[in-house]
C-alpha cells in the first residue's frame, strides 16, 4: 500500500473511525471519492446520534422535566459547538436549516424580498452551484431583479478583471467560497470588500470550505454565510445560515409556525428572536446533535492538519493522473493545490464521465459523474458533464492509485 | 452481480462508436426536439420528418453516453420509414423492456407498460441489460421520449 510521507493526518487510523469503510462492494473494498457530494460518517456522529434518541429524546424549549432539558441542552450545544467552529461572534447568529440549499432560500427569499426592488442588481459567478444561482432566478421572476455574471477566467480562476464595474451599484454578491466542480478557492475576503465599497451584500455559500479549510465568518467580513452538515461527518437533514445580527434582525421570518413566535393572537403574530425567529417548527434534533458531534470530531483531527492533508493528497492525485495518462486525461481547475480543494473534475480521451464511472464501480470506486449542478460553468468549459473525484480526511493515496486503475481497466474495456 | 458485459454488449459499442442517422435535418420542414437528462446534463437532439402518416427522415444530434447515444442510434434505425402506429407500439415495447411503469389514466396507481407480442425489437433487446442498471434506464429512453415529443409537435404544426 502506498504510504505517504508525513502526512499530517492519520489516515489508516482515521479509516477505521468510518463504519461503511469495512464494508465490501462487488467483492472488494469500498474507495469512496465522492465526498463533496457528500461526506461518510465516523462512529462518532452515529454514537452521538444514537444516544440523544436512546437516552434524551423529547422536544425542545417546551419540557419541563430533565429529558426535555437535555434535548434543548443538546440543540442549543450543538449552536455554540458550530458558532465556535466557525468563528461565530454570538451563538443567535448560528441559524438551523435543513440543507444549504434552505439556507440561501432563506437569504434570497427572505431577506431578497424585504429589500430588493425592480431594477436590482445581484452579482454571481460562473461558478456557482444551482443551490446559489436558482432562487436568484426566481427573484428575477417575482420582482425582476437583474443577474450579473463574474466570469470565469483561466486556470479555473474567475476573472476580477472587471470586478469594480461588475459589482457597481449591485445590492448583492453571492458567490462560493470553493467550487464544487473545479476545486477553486475564492478570494473572498476581496470580494466582501468590492461588495461593501458598492453598498451591497456579501452572501458566501461555504458548503465545500467549511468541511476543509478553517473557516471564520467574522474575518471574512461576510453578511451571509451558508453551509450544509452532511458534507462535513454530519447527518444529513440539517445545514447552516450564519448572519451577522444586524443583518438577522433586519430580515423577515421565511418559514413560520410554532416555535418561531413569541406571541400569536386573531390580528397577528410577533416573531421570536434570534435565531428561533428563522426555526419554524420542530428542529432536526438529532441531526443537529450529529452535527455537533462531527464539529467535535473535525476539531479533534485540527482544521489545519485537515487542509494540508489534503493539499498533498490533491498534489498528489493531479501528478499520479497525469504521470500516468498524459494527454488523455483532462483534469480542469487550478493546477496549483494550494489554491484549490481535493475536488478534481476530469475527462478521459472521449470517453464519457458515465461510462467511465460505471466501470469504476466495478472496482468499487465511487465518483459522480454529471453536471455536479453546476450547469452554467459546464457550459463555459464546454463539457456536458465531467466525472468528478473528491477527496476528504479518510482518502490516501492507495485510494488515489484505486481509481487509476479503474481508468486503465475502462480505457482498455473501450478501448481507447 | 450483474458485469459490464450485461450492460456494454458489443452491439451497443458498435452504435456507439458508429453512430447510425448522425447528424440534422432543415427543420422545418422536419421538427427538432431537444432532450435533457437532468441527471448527467446529456442532451439530445432528435430531428424528425413525418409524411403520409409515417417517420419518412431522422436525424440524431447532441452529446451523450455510449447508452444514450447507441440507444438514439438503434431507435432512428427502428423507426425510419415506420408508420406513426408502428412507432407507438415499438416504444411502448422498448418502454416495457425498460420496466417502465406510467402512471393510469385514471389514477388508480401504476400500471406496467404492456409489450406488443408483435412487435420485433431486434437490436434493441441488446439494451435490456440496462434494467439491472437503474440509473442508466434514463440514459436508455431520453433519446425515445425526445421522438415522441418531435412526432407530437410536428402533428400540432400542421
Ligand atoms: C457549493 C455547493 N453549494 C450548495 C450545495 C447544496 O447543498 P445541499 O444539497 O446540502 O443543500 C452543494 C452541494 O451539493 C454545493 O457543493
Amino acid at each position: 500500500m502506498a504510504m505517504s510521507v508525513g502526512d499530517p493526518l492519520e489516515v489508516a487510523a482515521i479509516k477505521k473511525d468510518f463504519p461503511i469503510l469495512e464494508r465490501e462492494v462487488h467483492g472488494g473494498r469500498l474507495v469512496y471519492l465522492d465526498s463533496a457530494n457528500t461526506s461518510q460518517k465516523p462512529q462518532a456522529v452515529l454514537d452521538a446520534m444514537d444516544r440523544y434518541y436512546t437516552q434524551s429524546n423529547a422536544n425542545v424549549h417546551r419540557g419541563t422535566y430533565l429529558i426535555a432539558e437535555e434535548a434543548t441542552a443538546g440543540l442549543e450545544g450543538a449552536r455554540a459547538k458550530v458558532a465556535r467552529f466557525i468563528g461565530a461572534k454570538r451563538n443567535r447568529e448560528v441559524i438551523f436549516t435543513k440543507n444549504a440549499t434552505e439556507a440561501l432560500n432563506l437569504v434570497a427569499k427572505a431577506w431578497g424580498r424585504a429589500h430588493l426592488q425592480a431594477g436590482d442588481a445581484v452579482v454571481l459567478t460562473e461558478l456557482e452551484h444551482h443551490a446559489n444561482i436558482v432562487p436568484w432566478h426566481q427573484l428575477a421572476e417575482e420582482v425582476g431583479i437583474e443577474l450579473r455574471w463574474i466570469p470565469l477566467g483561466g486556470d479555473g480562476h474567475l476573472d476580477l478583471t472587471h470586478l469594480d464595474r461588475l459589482v457597481d451599484g449591485a445590492k448583492v454578491v453571492s458567490f462560493t467560497a470553493m467550487s464544487n466542480v473545479l476545486g477553486t478557492m475564492l478570494p473572498v475576503e476581496r470580494l466582501t470588500a468590492a461588495a461593501h465599497d458598492a453598498g451591497a451584500i456579501a452572501v458566501v455559500d461555504a458548503s465545500q470550505h467549511v468541511p476543509h479549510v478553517s473557516t471564520d465568518v467574522s474575518a471574512w467580513g461576510a453578511d451571509f454565510v451558508a453551509f450544509t452538515g452532511h458534507k462535513m461527518c454530519g447527518p444529513t437533514g440539517i445545514g447552516v445560515l450564519w448572519g451577522t445580527e444586524a443583518i438577522l434582525d433586519d430580515t423577515p421570518p421565511f418559514i413560520t409556525g410554532g416555535e418561531m413566535i413569541l406571541n400569536v393572537t386573531k390580528e397577528g403574530f410577533t416573531a421570536n428572536e434570534l435565531p428561533w425567529k428563522f426555526e419554524a417548527g420542530t428542529p432536526p434534533i438529532a441531526e443537529a446533535v450529529g452535527l455537533g458531534a462531527a464539529v467535535d470530531y473535525l476539531s479533534g483531527l485540527g482544521m489545519e492538519a485537515v487542509r494540508e492533508h489534503e493539499v498533498s493528497l490533491t498534489g498528489y492525485a493531479l501528478r499520479s493522473l497525469t504521470e500516468r495518462f498524459g494527454e488523455q486525461i483532462q483534469i480542469h481547475g487550478p493546477s496549483e493545490p494550494a489554491e484549490r480543494g481535493g475536488v478534481m473534475s476530469f475527462t478521459y480521451a472521449d470517453l464519457h464521465p458515465h461510462d467511465l464511472t460505471q466501470v469504476f464501480d466495478q472496482h468499487g470506486v465511487c465518483v459522480r459523474a454529471g453536471h455536479h449542478c453546476a450547469k452554467v460553468l459546464m457550459r463555459q468549459l464546454g463539457v456536458a458533464a465531467t466525472a468528478r473525484a473528491s477527496l476528504y480526511v479518510y482518502n490516501d493515496e492507495a485510494d488515489v492509485d484505486a481509481m487509476a486503475d479503474a481508468i486503465t481497466d475502462a480505457a482498455t474495456f473501450f478501448g481507447v | 452481480m450483474p458485469g459490464l458485459e450485461d450492460l456494454y454488449r458489443e452491439i451497443i459499442l458498435d452504435h456507439y462508436r458508429s453512430p447510425r442517422n448522425r447528424g440534422e435535418l432543415p427543420a422545418p420542414p422536419a421538427t427538432r426536439v431537444e432532450g435533457f437528462n437532468p441527471l448527467c446534463g446529456d442532451e439530445i437532439v432528435v430531428f424528425v420528418e413525418v409524411a403520409d402518416g409515417a417517420v419518412s427522415d431522422i436525424r440524431i444530434g447532441g452529446q451523450g453516453c455510449s447508452i444514450s447515444q447507441s440507444s438514439a442510434s438503434m431507435m432512428s434505425a427502428a423507426v425510419k420509414g415506420r408508420t406513426l402506429d408502428e412507432v407507438q407500439a415499438l416504444t411502448r415495447s422498448f418502454k416495457a423492456m425498460m420496466s417502465i411503469h406510467e402512471q393510469s389514466l385514471d389514477g388508480e396507481g401504476e400500471v406496467v407498460i404492456e409489450a406488443d407480442p408483435d412487435v420485433k425489437l431486434g437490436d434493441l433487446e441488446a439494451l435490456r441489460g440496462v434494467v439491472k442498471f437503474p440509473v442508466r434506464i434514463k440514459c436508455a429512453t431520453l433519446s425515445w421520449n425526445t421522438l415522441l415529443q418531435a412526432i407530437e409537435e410536428s402533428a400540432a404544426s400542421r
